[in-house]
């Protein structure tokens, strides 16, 4: 499997989440710098954390209008897999790929520890390795990840199943506890928390691998499948 | 203030405009002699900074050359922009701690965010990535208005630059002591790994060779920044907040990529980070190490403000900014790197061989002068030392021996103690964990980082006991760097080398210069003995505020290696059933301790012995021990002695408590600060192997599931105590005393 690990300008975690996929996953894993970045030929596109742009605007805001997110968006349509992880999460909602903002968090301070988070929907490709309602622990590292969104949106994402994670002890005021949501079409997942922090037992937590471990059990079915 | 409008040469020496730079008569006239004619003022305003205590180390030098430096760990050591230790495989880790003190007292926010952004700077200009960075904090009463607001700040900047710019700051400590209420110091240390192959030089070597400035633009921010650094700081002080830089760290993040990639060019000579003094520290220094001259035209270079005389632009501290020295005609190479990050770099000089400092200024020459005496040669002065009158007094002192009636209670208020209690309120604002590399963060004896691909790690710890060395500055020097081996050992790593942060008051009182002088000698002999020579270092001196000097700190920046990720070691007990021990000898030493602080408002008398011999076999059988799989966890006892080391020992796993047996005189056995102690846990089965290994061993009890801390003295349970309310305590004591009324 080959990901696509897209750098803006301010990404901090681009070497990180390339790390999980290609030294612990042991899979093809690319950074590509958003000004000759082509998304063509890779399997799944993960937009890391970080502070593009040095969030100088809202987080995420001018990221979302460089033209590698236009690729995104058409790879999205056509079904490719996106993860977007804290300010890669920011920049899929500035870019309109998901619902909702991300809001200060609601003492003010950035915060960074381990949360425990429940696994609402395995049902994805992103989290069929873990039992349904699996709680795992997943540090978070963020200042705006208070997740807001009306009560329409809401509803409509609790209709469609489209909540994935939520915390367990909501940390930063998020609505409903979300920590990570999915788009309808259910291949564009965005979360606060990092799982490419939480991906080896020395680094004190290895569930996040599973979220990983379950985009290459899911691509292997389609890839068989001859999809 | 000043006006760089032109004042004549004539006029500098008439007025002694000189004076307002931080200069003396006597430098004057020394300067007179260099150049052979009266300074202008652009050329006296670039010798003010280089010649300030913060470049030149003018007092501190010859302390400096006390300290060993020299082993065959040491790949680099002092005078680069960080020193360098081996640490096998071809690698190397770079570090390097600074002060920001005097900006983060008036503008602690920005002050401390660009602390960290220089010291990161020093440590990706020698071609190293920043893997982790650490700080070292100190502020008054938590009480006080002003303090809370400075803590907030500080910390609010330290995480606002760390987590932008992508370095996790992993560990560090805080400490609150009256001494620092009007000057608090704010040290960050940052630690790089590189392939020692890639090891760059700040040097413009290369007649003719091209000199280029990269990253933001000057801008009038910060000018005269290493001067007010190298004074003391008054009421006057506020109105400095102009000399205070500001960061960028988004900035930051491009540079540090851009200059990774640009010191695998071949075009490259030489790379520094335009630090203190700015332009005018890295282009001489530059220059003076490859014994060469420079000419720069400062015309071009890249200004953010309008009308900036040469003067403004030779002193501006703007952030964010690097020197390199290119290869004659090869400059495209280095700027297409540059331009895929969206910046500049731009051709601003050249290298000379007639060991000049020349500058041009639409079209005039505004300076030329000898480079070496900027930098290579600049003055040494040797101050007076005096012994102080308080430390013959508590040398004469009785021991001091504090009577404790309630020893439970005791515990709980050590442990609501703002230098002990839980720092978390602090650790959780920074990104500790971005590189995925982070084994152990904040809150650990040493924090951990693994080298990715390797089966090692590298532990790193910042420590001072400032009040020790208040007391007496040798001893406490010696137990400064012995407290920061113990740290590292503790986590299952063998102590390198560190990084020295003195902090200290004004260097003309002789007092001071002798608190300096033997806390230097103090750490030299400690250093010597432990094997962890000084590689690098800073010094910070005029820490007065209304000519009150902070408490001599300091600060030992340590880093360790762990020679297998399965030497790493806890510092809290992981399982019941596990033995308990504690290592080292326990006298009754309460001089400088938190009890008497608790119990007096106030220290006094002597600091607690150290027998160095004893502290290296101790360091040594541990490490030994912890390297066989012989023990479990393993956490240095400091403040607060063993009683507060038991609590914190129970506040990592859920669940666990600790049935502990004590003998002798209990306040002592619980609260004394005698040195080169450790407790250890142990499992049953390696009991024997373990005692066979390690002296000095006391069994005191067994790690428990009952979750409570049960210590017993004779017949008597002299604490019986839920693990979660001492948890609670220490945690809550920070955002407690901060949401209190000033």
């Amino acid at each position: 499997m080959k990901f696509a690990v897209v750098v803006f300008p301010g990404s901090n975690c681009d070497r990180d989440m390339q790390y999980a996929a290609k030294e612990v996953l042991g899979e093809e894993a690319d950074l590509l710098w958003y000004k000759e970045a082509n998304l063509d030929g890779y399997d799944a596109i993960l937009i890391p954390g970080g502070f593009s742009y040095g969030d100088y605007l809202r987080c995420g805001a001018i990221a979302s209008t460089s033209s590698v997110v236009s690729q995104l968006r058409e790879k999205a349509e056509a079904g490719v897999p996106i993860l977007g992880v804290c300010n890669g999460f920011q920049i899929l909602l500035e870019a309109g790929l998901l619902p909702g903002a991300l809001l200060r968090n609601k003492n003010l301070k950035f915060m960074c520890h381990f949360e425990e988070l429940e696994v609402v929907n395995n049902q994805t490709q992103f989290t069929s390795e873990y039992q349904p309602n699996e709680v795992i622990s997943v540090p978070i590292a963020h200042n705006e990840g208070n997740y807001y969104c009306d009560d329409e949106t809401l509803a409509q994402l609790k209709a469609n199943n489209q909540i994935v994670f939520t915390y367990k002890n909501n940390p930063n005021g998020s609505v409903a506890d979300i920590a990570g949501i999915i788009n309808e079409q259910g291949n564009v997942l965005g979360m606060m928390p990092h799982p490419e922090r939480a991906a080896e037992a020395i680094l004190n937590s290895a569930d996040g691998l599973k979220l990983f471990q379950s985009m290459l059990v899911n691509w292997r079915e389609r890839y068989v499948a001859g999809v | 203030m000043l006006q760089a409008s032109e004042i004549s040469p004539e006029q500098i020496e008439q007025d002694k405009v000189y004076q307002e730079m931080g200069l003396t008569d006597k430098e004057y006239d020394m300067i007179k002699d260099i150049m052979g004619r009266h300074p202008n003022f652009t050329e006296i305003g670039i010798f003010s900074v280089m010649w300030s205590e913060h470049c030149s180390y003018k007092t501190s030098k010859p302390l400096l050359k006390k300290f060993p430096t020299e082993g065959p760990q040491v790949v680099q050591g002092p005078g680069e922009g960080a020193g360098v230790v081996d640490i096998g495989d071809g690698q190397g880790v770079v570090f390097k701690i600074e002060s920001h003190n005097h900006p983060s007292a008036v503008e602690p926010y920005q002050g401390a965010a660009t602390g960290v952004g220089g010291i990161i700077r020093d440590v990706f200009s020698m071609g190293a990535r920043p893997i982790a960075s650490l700080n070292s904090l100190r502020f008054g009463n938590l009480t006080n208005g002003r303090v809370k607001y400075l803590f907030d700040e500080v910390v609010h900047g330290i995480a606002g630059y760390g987590n932008c710019v992508g370095v996790p700051t992993v560990g560090g400590e805080v400490q609150f002591d009256d001494s620092y209420q009007g000057n608090p110091l704010v040290n960050a240390m940052c630690v790089g790994l590189i392939d020692t192959k890639d090891i760059q030089k700040g040097i413009a070597a290369g007649e003719g060779n091209t000199i280029m400035y990269v990253g933001s633009k000057t801008g009038r921010d910060g000018i005269h920044g290493a001067t007010f650094a190298s004074e003391d700081l008054t009421e006057d002080s506020e109105s400095k907040r102009s000399n205070v830089q500001v960061g960028d760290p988004f900035m930051e993040k491009l540079l540090i990529e851009a200059c990774l990639e640009v010191i695998q060019s071949d075009a490259l000579v030489g790379i520094q980070d335009m630090g203190a003094a700015g332009l005018t520290s890295s282009a001489s220094e530059m220059a003076s190490k490859a014994g060469m001259g420079m000419e720069m035209n400062l015309d071009l270079i890249p200004q953010r403000e309008e009308n900036m005389t040469a003067y403004e632009m030779m002193l501006s501290e703007s952030q964010e900014r690097m020197l390199l020295c290119v290869k004659k005609g090869e400059e495209q190479e280095i700027i297409d790197i540059f331009e895929k990050y969206n910046l500049d770099a731009v051709a601003v000089g050249h290298v000379t061989n007639d060991k000049m400092f020349r500058l041009l200024h639409k079209g005039e020459v505004v300076a030329d002068i000898p480079v070496d005496n900027l930098a290579e040669d600049a003055p040494i002065f040797y101050k007076e030392s005096k012994v102080p009158a308080y430390f013959e007094e508590f040398q004469a002192m009785a021991d001091y021996q504090p009577e404790v009636s309630n020893h439970a209670e005791t515990l709980k208020q050590l442990l609501q103690q703002p230098t002990i209690a839980s720092k978390e309120y602090v650790h959780d604002q920074y990104d500790s964990m971005v590189q995925a590399n982070t084994v152990f963060s904040p809150g650990s004896d040493a924090a951990v980082v693994r080298i990715q691909g390797y089966d090692k790690a590298i532990a790193m710890t910042t420590d001072c006991n400032s009040r020790y060395i208040y007391l007496d500055p040798e001893t406490g020097g010696k137990i400064a760097v012995a407290e920061a081996a113990r740290n590292i050992v503790a986590s299952g790593a063998k102590p390198l080398a560190l990084t020295d942060g003195l902090n200290f008051g004004n260097p003309d009182k002789p007092e001071n210069f002798w608190q300096m002088e033997k806390s230097v000698e103090g750490m030299s002999e400690a250093s010597l003995k432990l094997d962890t020579p000084v590689i690098s270092g800073n010094v910070s001196l005029y820490n007065e505020s209304n000519g009150q000097a902070i408490f001599p700190t300091p600060i030992v920046g340590m880093v360790g290696l762990h020679e297998s990720l399965t030497d790493i070691t806890p510092s809290h007990f992981q399982q019941a059933g596990d033995l308990v021990y504690l290592i080292g000898d326990t006298k009754p030493e309460f001089g400088g301790s938190e009890l008497q602080n608790v119990l007096e408002g106030k220290y006094f008398g002597k600091a607690p012995a150290i027998d160095l011999d004893v502290e290296k076999t101790r360091q040594q059988q541990l490490l030994t021990a912890i390297q066989a799989g012989l023990v479990v966890s393993a956490h240095d006892l400091s403040e607060g002695g063993l009683g507060v080391a038991l609590a914190e020992s129970l506040f990592g796993k859920d669940e666990l408590g600790a049935d502990i047996q004590l003998s002798g005189n209990l306040t002592a056995a619980l609260f004394s600060e005698s040195q080169s102690r450790f407790v250890v846990t142990v499992a049953e089965k390696n009991r024997a192997a373990f005692e066979s290994q390690v002296d000095a061993l006391q069994y005191i009890g067994k790690v428990t599931d009952s979750n409570q801390l049960v210590i017993r003295h004779g017949e008597a349970e002299a604490i019986t105590e839920d693990v979660p309310s001492l948890q609670q305590l220490w945690k809550g004591a920070i955002p407690c005393l901060l949401k209190s009324k000033a």
